[in-house]
C-alpha cells in the first residue's frame, strides 16, 4: 500500500463516519429537539398539537394544587397563562412563584401534560429562557434577577 | 492578611508563567542551553506560588474568614471540616485557582520526571504549558478573583449549596479537572513537536502515560459525577445528555481515541498528524468545556450565577488557544514525515477505525450540544436537545467501535488477516449470540427489545472477546498450565491494563442495557403502614420521624423492604431542608444487591397523613459504575507498567537541537 493509497483510505474513512453521522442525525432530529414556547407564545405561534415542547415561565402563585401525586398549577409569563398537569414527585426547588421548565405535550384542551419538570441546582438561578421570556413580555424586574 | 498573601502570590505566578513562557521558547529556538534550563525552576516556582495562593484560600474557609467576599458567599461556620474545605473549589473563583494549581502541577511533574527528555522538547512544552497558565491566571485576576475582600465583615456566610455538601460530589471536581488539565500535557507536547518539526516513538512514549493518567482521572471524574447525580438527584438516573455532561464527555472521548492513536505513533510511528490534531482537540475541548460551564450561555442543571465578562474571556483563550494551534497544525503538519505503512486490515487500520468512529461521534455530541446556541443566534426558535436525539445518534455510531475494539487487539501490526483473527473469536461470537438470544426471550421478544438484545450481545462479545484475546497471548489450554502461569506472569502491565479496560466497558455496556430495559418506577401516594410491591420486593412504609444534622433537619422516612416475607433491608430516604441557604434536597435511599439497585425516594407530605413516594428497582445501574472502576483501576495497571515509566529513551543523536540530555 503506497502513501496516496493509504491517504485515500483515510479520507474515505472519514466520508463514511461523517455520513453515517449525517445520516443518524437527520433521523434523530426530529423528535430530539424540543422548541421552547413561552405561554405567551402559545397564544400568538401556531403550535402544532401532538408535539413535545417546553414551557417555561413562572409557578403563577396561589396556583399549585395538589392531589395525591398529581400537581396541576399554572406557568404564567405574567402576560398570558397556560395550566399544566403533572404527575410525581415534583423537583425540591418548585415552589409558587418561582421560574419552572415543564416538558411535555397540549392536550386538545389546551392543559399542558407534563411528563418532566425541570429542577435547577441553585435557587438563585432562573432559567434563562424564563428571564428572556420575563423580559419580552416586559415584566422583567431587576431586582427578582439572578446575579 | 493571609488573603492578601495569596492575592500577592497569584500575581507572582504570574510573572513566573510569562518568564517561564518567553525565556525557554527563545533559548529553545536560539539552542542555548542556559536559557532553555530556566524552564525547570520556574515550573516549580510557578507551583509553589500558585499552591501559596490555594494554600490561603483554603486557610480562609478552613477558619471561616467572612472578610473574604468568596468565603462569605459559599461557606458556613455551621458546615463540616469537608465541605469548608471543599467548598473551595464549589465555587466559580475557587474552582480556576484549581485549575490552575493543577495545570502547574503538570508543569512541575514535567520538570521533576523529564529529566531524560531532549532539552528543547521540554523547554518548549513547559513554555507552551506556561503560555495557557498565563492566560488563566490572567482570567482569575481579571474577572474572578477570589480574594477580594468584603467591608465589613458579615457574622456569618451564606453556605454552600447543599446539593453540593456532598462526598461523591466533593471530589468530582478535582478528579474532573485533573483529567482535563491532564490533556494540556499532550497539548503542548503536540506544540513543541510542530515547532520543532518532529514527532517520533519518543515523543509518543512521553505523551502516551501523561494522556493515560489523564483519562483514568476524567473517566474517574464522570463517573463520580454520574454516581452523585444517580444518589442525590433523586430522579433514578445517571445520565442525561445534559449540556455540561457533555461538555466533559466530548474529550474523554477525544482523549480515549489520542491514547490508542499515540500507541499506534509509538509503535508503528505513523499516524502522526493525526494524533497531534488529537491531542489539539482533546485539550480544545477541554477548554470549550470550562466554557460551557462557567459562561452559562446553555441552560443546565450546573449552570451557575455567571457573569457575562467571564464568558467572553474563556472565548478568547479558547480561541486564542484553538486557532492559534490548529494554525500551526496548518503550517507544520504536512512537514511530519509518516513512517510504517500499514494495510487497512491491521491492527493499525482497526485502531484508525475507531479512532474515526470516536471522533465523529464526538462531533455528534459536539452538534447536538452547541445547536441551540447556534439556533438562537440565527433566530430560529429557542430549543433544547434532549436525550433522544443523543441516543439516536451517539448509541450507532458506537455499535461498530465496540465490534472492532473486540476484532482489533487479535489483528497483527502492519498487515493481517481478517478471518484469522474472527475464527479465533468464534467462542465470543457463539457467547453474543446467546447472550443477545437469551435477553431478547428474557425482555419480552417483541420488537422493542431488540435494544437488550443488541446491547448485551455487545457487551459478551466485548467482554469473551477481550478475555479470548488474553487467553490466546497466554496459550491458555494450548500449552501447559505452567507455560500459560509464566506467560501471565511475564506479560506487559500495558497488556492487563487494556483487558482489563475493554472488559470493564462491556460491563458499563451491560449496565445501560440493563437500565435501560428494566427499570421498574413506582409514583404513588403512601401512608404510614402502606405496602408497595417493586420488582418482587415488598416495602412497606413504617413511618417518617424528624432528624436533625448538622446544618440541616429532616424529614426521614423508614421502608422495611422484604422479599417472600425475608428482611432486605431499612431503606431510609431524607427529605432535607438546610438552615443555611434555606433550601430542601433529596437523599436517596439505596440498597443495592450489584444485580440491581432498589431507590426510595421520599416526597412531600400531601397534606392528607400520606406522602408522595417514588420507588425504583434499577436493573444492572450498580454494573455501569462497577465498569467504570473496572476500567479505571485497568487504566492505572497500565500506567505501572515499566515501559511507561521509562519516559523518552534517547533520539538518534543526529536530530538532537542541542547537546543530549545530561540532568540539570
Amino acid at each position: 500500500m503506497t502513501r496516496k493509497q493509504r491517504r485515500l483510505y483515510f479520507v474515505l474513512l472519514g466520508m463514511l463516519a461523517l455520513a453515517a453521522a449525517t445520516a443518524l442525525v437527520l433521523t434523530a432530529v426530529g423528535d430530539g429537539m424540543v422548541y421552547f414556547y413561552t405561554p405567551g407564545d402559545l397564544k400568538t405561534k401556531h403550535v402544532p398539537p401532538d408535539r413535545r415542547l417546553r414551557i417555561g415561565g413562572l409557578v403563577e402563585k396561589g396556583s399549585v394544587v395538589k392531589d395525591g401525586k398529581t400537581v396541576r398549577f399554572v406557568i404564567t409569563d405574567l402576560t398570558a397563562t397556560v395550566p399544566a398537569i403533572y404527575t410525581g414527585v415534583l423537583p425540591d426547588l418548585f415552589r409558587e412563584g418561582q421560574g419552572v421548565v415543564a416538558e411535555g405535550r397540549l392536550d386538545a384542551g389546551g392543559v399542558f401534560q407534563a411528563s418532566e419538570v425541570l429542577a435547577k441546582h441553585d435557587e438563585k438561578y432562573m432559567p434563562k429562557e424564563v428571564s428572556e421570556a420575563l423580559k419580552k413580555s416586559g415584566q422583567w424586574k431587576s431586582e427578582a434577577a439572578p446575579k | 492578611m493571609i488573603a492578601e498573601t495569596g492575592h500577592f502570590a497569584l500575581i507572582l505566578a504570574l510573572f513566573v508563567a510569562i518568564i517561564q513562557a518567553v525565556v525557554p521558547l527563545v533559548g529553545a529556538h536560539r539552542g542555548d542551553r542556559a536559557w532553555m534550563d530556566v524552564a525547570r525552576p520556574a515550573a516549580l516556582a510557578q507551583f509553589l506560588l500558585i499552591g501559596l495562593a490555594f494554600g490561603a484560600l483554603t486557610w480562609c474557609y478552613v477558619t471561616s474568614d467572612f472578610s473574604v467576599l468568596n468565603v462569605a458567599q459559599n461557606s458556613h461556620t455551621d458546615k463540616p471540616m469537608l465541605y469548608k474545605v471543599s467548598g473551595v473549589w464549589a465555587n466559580h473563583e475557587g474552582s480556576m485557582l484549581l485549575w490552575v494549581l493543577i495545570l502547574a502541577l503538570y508543569g512541575v511533574a514535567v520538570s521533576a520526571f523529564g529529566g531524560n527528555l531532549p532539552p528543547a522538547l521540554r523547554a518548549r512544552a513547559l513554555s507552551v504549558q506556561s503560555m495557557i497558565s498565563i492566560g488563566f491566571i490572567l482570567f482569575i485576576l481579571l474577572t474572578s478573583n477570589p480574594f477580594a475582600r468584603l467591608d465589613p465583615a458579615p457574622l456569618n456566610g451564606n453556605g454552600l449549596n447543599p446539593l453540593l455538601q456532598d462526598p461523591g460530589l466533593a471530589f468530582h471536581p478535582p478528579f474532573l479537572y485533573l483529567g482535563y488539565v491532564g490533556f494540556s500535557m499532550a497539548f503542548s507536547f503536540a506544540i513543541a513537536a510542530l515547532i520543532e518539526g518532529r514527532v517520533d516513538a519518543a515523543w509518543a512514549r512521553w505523551v502516551r502515560p501523561w494522556t493515560l493518567a489523564a483519562w483514568v482521572f476524567l473517566t474517574l471524574g464522570i463517573a463520580l459525577g454520574s454516581w452523585w447525580a444517580y444518589y442525590t438527584l433523586g430522579w433514578g438516573g445517571y445520565w442525561y445528555w445534559d449540556p455540561v455532561e457533555n461538555a466533559s464527555f466530548m474529550p474523554w472521548l477525544v482523549g480515549t481515541a489520542l491514547l490508542h492513536s499515540s500507541i499506534v505513533v509509538e509503535k508503528r510511528d505513523t499516524l502522526k498528524a493525526w494524533t497531534i490534531l488529537l491531542a489539539i482537540i482533546a485539550f480544545s475541548l477541554s477548554l470549550l468545556g470550562t466554557f460551557l460551564v462557567r459562561s452559562g450561555v446553555l441552560t443546565s442543571v450546573h449552570s451557575f450565577a455567571t457573569d457575562p465578562a467571564r464568558g467572553v474571556f474563556v472565548l478568547g483563550l479558547l480561541f486564542v488557544c484553538t486557532g492559534g494551534s490548529l494554525t500551526l497544525f496548518a503550517i507544520r503538519a504536512p512537514s511530519l514525515k509518516a513512517g510504517g505503512l500499514f494495510a487497512p486490515m491491521s491492527r493499525e487500520g482497526s485502531l484508525l477505525l475507531n479512532n474515526v468512529l470516536m471522533s465523529t461521534a464526538a462531533g455528534t455530541v459536539l452538534l447536538g450540544t452547541l445547536y441551540p446556541l447556534i439556533a438562537d443566534a440565527l433566530n430560529l426558535g429557542k430549543i433544547s436537545v434532549g436525550p433522544p436525539f443523543f441516543n439516536g445518534v451517539f448509541l450507532p455510531l458506537m455499535v461498530p467501535v465496540v465490534v472492532t475494539m473486540t476484532v482489533g487487539p487479535l489483528l497483527s501490526w502492519k498487515r493481517s488477516d481478517l478471518g484469522s483473527a474472527l475464527a479465533r473469536l468464534k467462542l465470543a461470537f457463539v457467547a453474543a449470540l446467546a447472550v443477545a438470544i437469551g435477553s431478547w426471550l428474557m425482555a419480552g421478544g417483541s420488537a422493542t427489545p431488540l435494544l437488550a438484545a443488541g446491547g448485551f450481545g455487545l457487551a459478551a462479545w466485548l467482554f469473551v472477546g477481550s478475555l479470548l484475546e488474553w487467553g490466546e497471548r497466554v496459550r491458555l489450554f494450548r500449552a501447559p498450565f505452567g507455560e500459560s502461569l509464566r506467560r501471565a506472569a511475564h506479560l506487559p502491565r500495558a497488556t492487563y491494563g487494556m483487558t482489563l479496560a475493554h472488559a470493564g466497558l462491556a460491563v458499563v455496556i451491560a449496565g445501560l442495557t440493563g437500565s435501560a430495559t428494566w427499570t421498574t418506577e413506582k409514583i404513588q401516594v403512601m401512608r404510614p403502614g402502606d405496602t408497595m410491591e417493586v420488582a418482587g420486593y415488598e416495602l412497606t412504609l413504617q413511618g417518617t420521624e424528624e432528624v436533625k444534622g448538622p446544618n440541616y433537619t429532616a424529614l426521614r422516612a423508614t421502608f422495611h423492604t422484604t422479599k417472600n416475607g425475608v428482611f432486605v433491608a431499612d431503606l431510609k430516604p431524607e427529605k432535607r431542608q438546610y438552615t443555611m441557604p434555606p433550601r430542601p434536597t433529596t437523599d436517596a435511599a439505596i440498597h443495592t444487591n450489584m444485580i440491581g439497585d432498589l431507590y426510595a425516594v421520599i416526597g412531600e407530605p400531601d397534606g392528607k397523613g400520606g406522602f408522595v413516594t417514588r420507588l425504583y428497582y434499577n436493573t444492572l445501574v450498580p454494573w455501569i459504575f462497577l465498569g467504570a472502576v473496572i476500567m479505571v483501576f485497568g487504566g492505572l495497571v497500565s500506567l505501572t507498567d515499566r515501559r511507561h515509566r521509562v519516559g523518552a529513551p534517547l533520539r538518534k543523536p543526529q536530530t538532537l537541537a542541542a547537546p543530549a540530555a545530561a540532568k540539570a
